[in-house]
């Protein structure tokens, strides 16, 4: 509930809005309230004493509410649809805001889906909430609240039977929302898990296939099915009987008003118009009540929502912008990890980074090789401040990348992540993704280095070829070629590629660096890779195991005396036995040993 | 994989296969809430209900019955206004109060039984839509889910049969009732007085026409709402997905702005939407009391002319009131009937897709493999005029291990997917030990076929489940067996829960190559006649690769084996070597008869070794070693 009433402060700027739609709302209470009133005048002072006037004048006097009650609604619809719209909107816009500023620490427990969840359906909830709250939820306590006044104007002595069973209806709506609100939380984990068995189906087809397990599938979806449906069955039957049992409560008040009303009026103590304006009275105390019975899974809902939604918007950004940040208008690309440790969740974790200590100068292909796991994407996203190192500093020509402002820190850097995302639109917006302003002539020079050009060519639109959402019309290898053009038109100080080329054929990839190694001037570049063969021609190469740099070196100098590095090597280009033996003895005995070896074999 | 592509392609342009009216264009899944042919998707929809039909009529009388213990309600009211008040007899009102009180608790009694069997029936009929729509996924061949989202048919399953439920449980119940209430009331009003309920219906076409005019708008602008929405959505997804991507390219701004503008038209159209939907209720309201008005004007002018009783009145005041509120509710049903309406029928079409791939109707089990594998002239295209395959024969012996290898997308992975009969060749034909693979049934064919992806793709579970999806009847000492000739058992020993350790939806608490070695050991203990392997290491850290390879090296032994690749290891191993180039196979014959050839494979192997070469060249301080290492590598020598 709490949540809610932070959430709301975003309706702030349509607090007029709010004030004239509920103002309209509770102006037409009167309205419907005098109804039953004037249906009594004419009973009692017009049908009863033969008066035809008074029964014209009450009739008339009700089309004119109706009317005016049609215009207060008309007024209270647009205001309550502008104003809870509005809401939704500036609502939505902070919240997306938000979530395009948070760094990965809190990016790495979100899924896309329960942020998406968040800006669309969350919002939505709350937006309605305050629609609802403007047209009816304010409406129904003011109709109770006048209906107990009118009830006490007409008969104080029978007000009490309103009242009691106004306290039974209350109490039971009470302990019905604490039974009911598990239930339907356990129906929702129902859901999930029968979810999370078609979405595993789905994924995984091919393997349900390969192993004939259709028939499996089916009972693994069937016993979820079952639990669903008796999860449902069981909320169903709390509905069941909550909702006779409510009517019954409510028809039992109009039996009171019979019977002790009906009393009266025999007594002389009561006229019938005013029986009969009593009874209605209490069927408009009770509506309202029933309907506000039924909004407490929706307001509970809201509420919840309302929780989700400030879980981001009070999510405290691990990685912040400094204040006051130091200016770096140019970038030679000399970058220099001091004694840096890295752990993911602060103290509670073990090092995924330990006492890293290393330099590159511009102009050089700095390479990363070791196991997954061993830490070779951490290293690389300290650098544009992905996330931040635990201890020790990571900088850019002598300026720790902390002291820089986001914006003049990863300007010069320009990352290939390992996971390619690309975005709706054509070839071309997706390279020209980082600068919208870069020319046909740059974006063709990128393709052509990152080897897009020919098969982007190939396409029947060239460039204006259209990429679905995700890049799911292109093979990976392709989307990874488009990755890399689109780092490449950046013109970045620092280029990093996380495991860039893994899709792409290693004719193409060795194009690539060819490529690559012609731009290299004035340009620091860093490179992950699983495959040995992508790494040879570095400049430097970092071993990394298990967060430790077990080695920094050239190729042929880890390969002489790095026991991690030869075992990755040999692992990969050179399994067979004889060959192993030559490469170790290589470097060592010169070049000319080398090539005797090579020839014999 | 080049494959993906074509199909999709084909679908936003024009001829693909099967599509059961999924959502198009770019702004993923938008809905239109109407069937298109409501009649045959209301008939079918009728064949679910139908086992029901017993219980469906059961609650229909409940229903009559307690929508009649409700009219009753305000007619006993006026009655005892006219007779017992009017007479002022106590005993009469006692007798009156306890006939309505037995009346209420029939009426509640009934309500909840009505109320809890039409829950059984709906959600029963629920939970048969839903297995019949996972049942049939089944059937389904590659190609439909190569097509298909798995997030639309995810969404068909949960919202359009949501949107079913709240049809048939809503549309059930409330559309009897309604229309009952509204009977009734009609048919109390005309028996208390003929004119009164002639002025009072009067009123009714206003109602109506409002009612219509106000839904008509509200639908159109409902309908933009729709749109709006979807498209916010599908900038969402894909901007939320991609955060990462747009913080390094420092697009937060320009990626809000648009989001903006999608969220503008949202609000917009919502605006309006929200404008309409909120006037009906007032609008009805309002007409109920000028109904009202009109009442006591011309009842009043009636009791005077002694015409009609106050009771009548009375009565009367309380059935005008009630009188619109089952129209509204009518119309509100038929936006519900009309939202399930258009669910059901996107759930038809799904369940009409028929698999490309059946077994023949005289389809025979595939007898015990012995492992002869021929392609005979093999033409196969993802989509009808683009060809992936050109005429491929191969024969692969028992036992043998055939290795197949080229650039990326020239159709290796579409052989080894025709061979598990995934898709159906277009023309040529492929035989296992002579028999047509599309003479048998699918079960038999690929029971005995092993196929180990790229992607190591594990369920949730223990590791234990996992390893035996592979037989589901082997007992834990097999399945333990397999992991460890799979080189798995070691690092499940290690883990904190051993072979009970639950694998998370991602797997994110185990390596990627741990998660191969898994998916090995479970490939091991289905103990397959002829093995596919593609691209089973390329995922996988050097280190964890010798423990695959060992493992896979075994599981070959004495298989029939298939094996996309790149590393060059595997490759040497083979018995022939295919060379896949442009769906054609261009080379074929052992590893060192390619070389010799010095082909396309040649110019392949040589390119593994070239940036060697290169960087030996630039590493070697002089100039002895480089000029001779390249040329002087393992194939040039052994030419």
């Amino acid at each position: 509930m709490n949540a809610l009433w932070k959430v709301l402060r975003y309706l702030k700027p349509y607090r007029w809005m709010v004030a004239a739609g509920i103002l309209c709302t509770a102006l037409s209470v009167p309205l419907d309230l005098a109804v039953p009133r004037l249906a009594q005048r004419a009973i009692d002072q017009g049908i009863r004493v033969g008066n035809t006037q008074v029964v014209l004048t009450s009739a008339l006097l009700m089309v004119a509410f109706a009317a005016l009650r049609v215009l207060f609604a008309t007024l209270t619809g647009i205001y309550a649809a502008r104003a809870s719209q509005g809401f939704g909107y500036d609502l939505r816009h902070t919240l997306f805001s938000r979530i395009q500023t948070l760094s990965y620490p809190e990016l790495d427990h979100m899924q896309t889906g329960q942020l998406m969840v968040r800006v669309t359906s969350d919002v939505d909830m709350v937006r309605m909430l305050v629609s609802m709250s403007m047209r009816m939820l304010t409406r129904a306590p003011l109709m109770v609240i006048g209906s107990v006044i009118m009830i006490y104007l007409t008969k104080p002595s029978l007000a009490y039977i309103i009242l009691i069973i106004m306290a039974a209806m209350l109490g039971f709506m009470v302990l019905f929302a604490g039974k009911v609100r598990p239930l339907f939380k356990r129906i929702q984990e129902k859901l999930g898990a029968l979810n999370t068995v078609l979405q595993e189906n789905l994924a995984g087809v091919k393997v349900v296939r390969a192993f004939v397990r259709a028939h499996f599938e089916r009972k693994r979806f069937a016993d979820r099915n079952q639990d669903l449906y008796q999860q449902a069955v069981r909320a169903g039957l709390m509905m069941s009987i909550a909702f006779p049992v409510l009517f019954l409560l409510m028809n039992t008040a109009t039996l009171l008003v019979l019977w002790v009303g009906g009393s009266e009026v025999i007594a002389n103590q009561l006229t019938v118009g005013e029986l009969v304006a009593f009874n209605n009275y209490v069927l408009s105390t009770m509506f309202p009540l029933l309907f506000l019975s039924m909004m407490i899974a929706f307001i509970s809902g809201a509420a919840a929502s309302a929780e989700r939604i400030l879980e981001i918007l009070d999510l405290p950004v691990a990685v912040k912008e400094p204040a006051q940040p130091k200016r770096l208008p140019a970038v030679q690309g000399h970058v220099a990890f001091e004694h840096v440790y890295f752990r993911y969740n602060g103290s509670g974790s073990e090092d995924v980074l330990q006492d890293i200590t290393f330099a590159a100068e511009p102009g050089e292909t700095v390479a990363i090789v070791g196991a997954t796991g061993a830490g070779k994407s951490t290293l690389v996203y300290l650098i544009p401040r992905f996330y931040d190192v635990t201890a020790g500093r990571v900088t850019i020509d002598g300026v720790d990348v902390r002291e820089l402002s986001f914006d003049d820190l990863r300007r010069h850097i320009s990352i290939v992540l390992q996971e390619i995302v690309l975005f709706e639109g054509t070839i071309r917006d997706n390279i020209a993704f980082g600068r919208p302003d870069a020319t046909d002539e740059e974006i063709i020079t990128a393709a052509k280095a990152a080897q897009a050009h020919d098969f982007i060519m190939a396409m029947p639109d060239g460039y204006n070829s259209w990429v679905e959402a995700r890049g799911r019309n292109l093979s990976g290898g392709q989307r990874q070629r488009i990755a890399i053009a689109r780092a490449l038109v950046m013109n970045p100080s620092i280029l990093i590629l996380d495991d860039s080329t893994s899709s792409v054929d290693m004719e193409t990839e060795y194009k690539i660096q060819q490529a690559l190694a012609e731009m290299r001037r004035g340009r620091t570049n860093f490179i992950i890779a699983q495959r040995i063969s992508s790494v040879l021609h570095a400049d430097k190469i970092i071993v990394l195991e298990r967060g430790r740099l077990v080695g920094i070196g050239t190729h042929l100098s880890l390969l002489a005396a790095n026991p991690v590095y030869q075992d990755i090597y040999y692992s990969q280009m050179h399994s067979d036995a004889e060959q192993a033996e030559f490469e170790i003895a290589a470097p060592a005995a010169g070049g000319s040993h080398a090539a005797d070896t090579i020839a014999r074999s | 994989m080049v494959q993906r592509v074509d199909p999709a392609f084909a679908q936003r342009g024009g001829p693909g296969g099967p599509r059961p009216g999924g959502p198009g264009g770019p702004g993923g899944p938008l809905r239109i809430e109407s069937a298109k042919d409501l009649k045959g998707t209301a008939r079918r929809l009728m064949r679910y209900l139908k086992p029901h039909i017993g219980s469906l009529v059961g609650i229909g009388i409940l229903l009559v019955a307690t929508t009649g213990f409700n009219l009753v309600n305000p007619y006993l009211f006026g009655y005892a206004v006219d007779t017992a008040i009017a007479r002022g007899s106590l005993t009469l009102l006692a007798r009156l109060s306890l006939i309505m009180l037995g009346v209420f608790l029939a009426g509640g009694l009934l309500g909840f039984i009505q109320g809890y069997w039409l829950t059984i029936v709906s959600q029963r009929i629920l939970r048969t839509i839903r297995q019949d729509i996972f049942d049939h996924l089944q059937s389904l061949s590659l190609r439909f889910f190569d097509q298909n989202e798995a997030g639309d048919l995810m969404s068909r399953i949960t919202n359009d049969v949501e949107a079913i439920n709240r049809g048939i449980s809503n549309v059930l119940s409330q559309l009897l009732s309604n229309i009952l209430t509204l009977a009734g009331i009609v048919i109390a009003m005309l028996t208390l007085s003929v004119p009164l309920t002639l002025v009072t219906v009067l009123v009714l076409p206003l109602m109506l026409f409002t009612a219509a005019s106000l839904a008509r708008f509200s639908r159109r602008a409902f309908r933009e709402t729709q749109w709006a929405i979807g498209a916010l959505n599908a900038v969402s997804e894909e901007t939320i997905a991609g955060v990462r991507t747009i913080q390094a390219f420092r697009r937060e701004q320009a990626t809000i702005e648009r989001f903006n503008q999608a969220s503008a038209r949202a609000r917009k159209a919502g605006t309006l939407a929200e404008t309409y939907i909120a006037l009906l209720p007032p609008a009805i309201s309002a007409i109920s009391t000028l109904a009202i008005a009109v009442v006591v004007g011309v009842g009043g002018w009636l009791a005077i002319r002694q015409a009609i009783s106050i009771g009548v009145i009375v009565s009367f005041i309380t059935y005008a009131r009630n009188f619109f509120e089952p129209v509204r509710s009518l119309s509100d049903l038929y936006n519900q009937f009309q939202a399930a309406m258009a669910g059901a029928e996107r759930i038809f079409q799904l369940l009409d897709v028929r698999p490309d791939i059946a077994d023949k109707p005289d389809a025979v089990e595939m007898p015990p493999i012995q492992g002869h594998v021929v392609f005979d002239h093999v033409h196969f295209g993802y989509v009808p005029g683009v060809p992936v395959l050109k005429d491929i024969c191969l024969e692969a012996k028992p036992g043998q291990t055939i290795a197949l290898v080229g650039p990326t997308g020239a159709g290796k992975t579409t052989i080894v997917n025709l061979l598990a009969r995934f898709y159906d060749v277009d023309a040529g034909r492929i035989t296992i030990d002579g028999i047509d693979i599309r003479d048998v049934t699918q079960e038999s064919l690929r029971r005995q076929l092993g196929i180990v992806l790229q992607e190591p793709f594990l369920f949730s579970g223990t590791i234990m489940e996992n390893i035996r999806y592979g037989r589901l009847d082997a007992t834990d000492e097999e399945v333990i067996e397999a992991a460890r000739l799979a080189n798995a058992d070691q690092f499940i020993r290690r883990l904190p829960e051993g072979y009970q350790t639950d694998i998370s939806e991602r797997g994110s608490n185990l390596s990627e190559g741990q998660r191969q070695l898994i998916a090995i050991a479970r490939t091991i203990l289905a103990n397959p006649r002829i093995l596919i392997l593609d691209e089973a290491t390329s995922s996988v850290d050097t280190r964890t690769e010798i423990h695959l390879q060992e493992a896979l090296l075994k599981l070959m032994e004495g298989r029939t084996s298939f094996v996309i690749a790149h590393r060059l290891s595997t490759i040497r191993h083979a018995d022939l070597v295919l060379v896949v180039h442009e769906g054609q196979i261009i080379e074929r014959g052992t590893h060192e008869e390619l070389l010799q050839k010095r082909g396309f494979y040649y110019q392949l192997y040589m390119s593994q070794f070239r940036r060697l070469e290169a960087i030996e060249r630039l590493v070697l301080p002089t100039g002895q070693g480089a000029p001779g290492a390249g040329p002087a590598l393992a194939p040039s020598g052994a030419v």
